[in-house]
């Protein structure tokens, strides 16, 4: 029985995108993971992947087409979905507000389409919004909904400085590591041992995520971000993380991001780089329920062994999000973050 | 090389680099931070394709020479290759 392959959710700043191209043609097979069709959003070129091993049985759009999310691309025969259901009222209240509920992702149990579903469709501003937009509607939506709390601490980066630059200095260019993966690797180790930081918040209430799927926020030239997730990052050492993230940023200037790092993200990292500001207080990416900031190290007066001296030091942030932790909690996980940068050899 | 043929050797590594800079726009003697938000990974990227393409090493300190198109031409000129 052919099912509809929809557009799918690539993070809660996304309204749509436009088809540029198909990279499949009816009657072909797809695997879980292959991408099928290139769709332009606010966040640059993405390639979609499909979420099954299925048999194309027909493609539903011409490129240049715009689809909501939640809309057809494709109908694909392989495996079984539970149909769509609309309630009449909502079926009666689209025929008025001239909404096509094909096209309409529903918030209901199973996706099924309520009067709220066709009334935002209905309402919905030009489906192709700036990113700047885009981004001022998810975290509009994360500070209306998500009760933040936020906890700072400050660590003597040195240490990590003088490790990462003695590794570098024996090794050519391609094999040196970037400062932030450090941070990749105390955050996603951080969070694969400390519940509560690592998940979704959804309908239900938080659903902990067994793997760490690390969202790493890049800014885009020309203004805007975007937070790609670098998957399964816990096990991953730290040259892993840096050959990862230095793939996942040449996508992102390239345009060419995946779908599935675009929405798996679980928590998020943030840093502003060498030369920014010293802290910040960041907002969580809904639906995740934490982000992790880390501020440009910065010389200060530092006490060492009961003596002053001059270190690097480096604010780290934490907004979590209170509906499920805690600042005990947050304490506990801030406190393990600065613990494993502070002793960069056993990272 | 030639001075002429550097430049646009450089310019080309930019923009392979980081594609989404156009090169018509780019300006020879201004920094790379202030002209496309270079990031610490673009200066990483471009310090090793400058690394692969001519054949010099870097030491991490020499990166922030890097960090304009005249920058790097100066700096590779005053290198001898390794290779």
């Amino acid at each position: 029985m052919p099912h509809e392959f929809r557009m799918p959710s690539l993070g809660a700043d996304m309204e749509g995108g436009t088809l540029t191209e198909w990279c499949v043609q009816p009657g072909a097979t797809v695997h879980r993971g292959q991408v099928i069709a290139l769709v332009e959003t606010t966040k640059g070129v993405i390639d979609i992947e499909s979420f099954e091993d299925a048999v194309v049985e027909k493609l539903l759009i011409s490129p240049g087409e715009y689809v909501a999310v939640g809309g057809p691309l494709a109908l694909l025969s392989g495996a079984d979905v539970p149909a769509r259901r609309i309630s009449p009222a909502a079926r009666a209240l689209a025929a008025r507000l001239q909404v096509d509920t094909a096209q309409l992702k529903g918030s209901g149990p199973d996706g099924a389409i309520g009067m709220a579903d066709v009334q935002a469709a209905g309402s919905r501003p030009s489906p192709r919004a700036g990113i700047r937009l885009a981004i001022g509607a998810a975290l509009g939506r994360s500070k209306r909904e998500i009760p933040h709390y936020y906890l700072q601490h400050s660590v003597d980066f040195t240490p990590a400085a003088d490790w990462l630059g003695a590794w570098n200095a024996v090794r050519p260019v391609p094999e040196r590591l970037l400062p932030i993966v450090l941070m990749m690797r105390a955050v996603a180790r951080s969070a694969a041992e400390k519940p509560g930081f690592n998940g979704y918040f959804e309908r239900d209430g938080f659903v902990a995520s067994a793997a760490v799927h690390l969202g790493v926020a890049v800014s885009l030239r020309g203004g805007g971000l975007v937070a790609p997730a670098i998957l399964d990052a816990a096990p991953k050492t730290l040259v892993q993380l840096m050959s990862d993230l230095q793939q996942m940023v040449t996508r992102v200037r390239n345009g060419h991001m995946r779908s599935s790092e675009l929405s798996a993200g679980t928590i998020t990292l943030t840093s502003l780089g060498e030369e920014g500001v010293e802290s910040l207080l960041p907002i969580i990416y809904p639906p995740q329920v934490a982000i992790v900031g880390f501020g440009a190290p910065t010389l200060r007066p530092w006490v060492v062994d009961g003596q002053l001296a001059v270190r690097s030091v480096m604010r780290l942030s934490l907004a979590a999000d209170h509906r499920v932790t805690d600042g005990r909690q947050g304490s506990q996980f801030l406190l393990r973050i600065a613990e494993l940068l502070s002793k960069p050899g056993e990272l | 090389m030639n001075d002429e043929k550097l430049t646009q050797r450089l310019l080309a590594l930019l923009t392979e680099v980081a594609p989404d800079i156009d090169p018509a726009t780019v300006r020879l003697d201004r920094d790379f931070r202030d002209q496309f938000d270079f990031d610490s990974m673009d200066l990483f990227n471009f310090a090793t394709s400058i690394v692969q393409t001519f054949g010099v090493d870097v030491a991490e300190k020499d990166y922030r020479r890097l960090l304009s198109i005249e920058k790097a031409a100066e700096y590779l000129r005053n290198k001898p290759a390794a290779s």
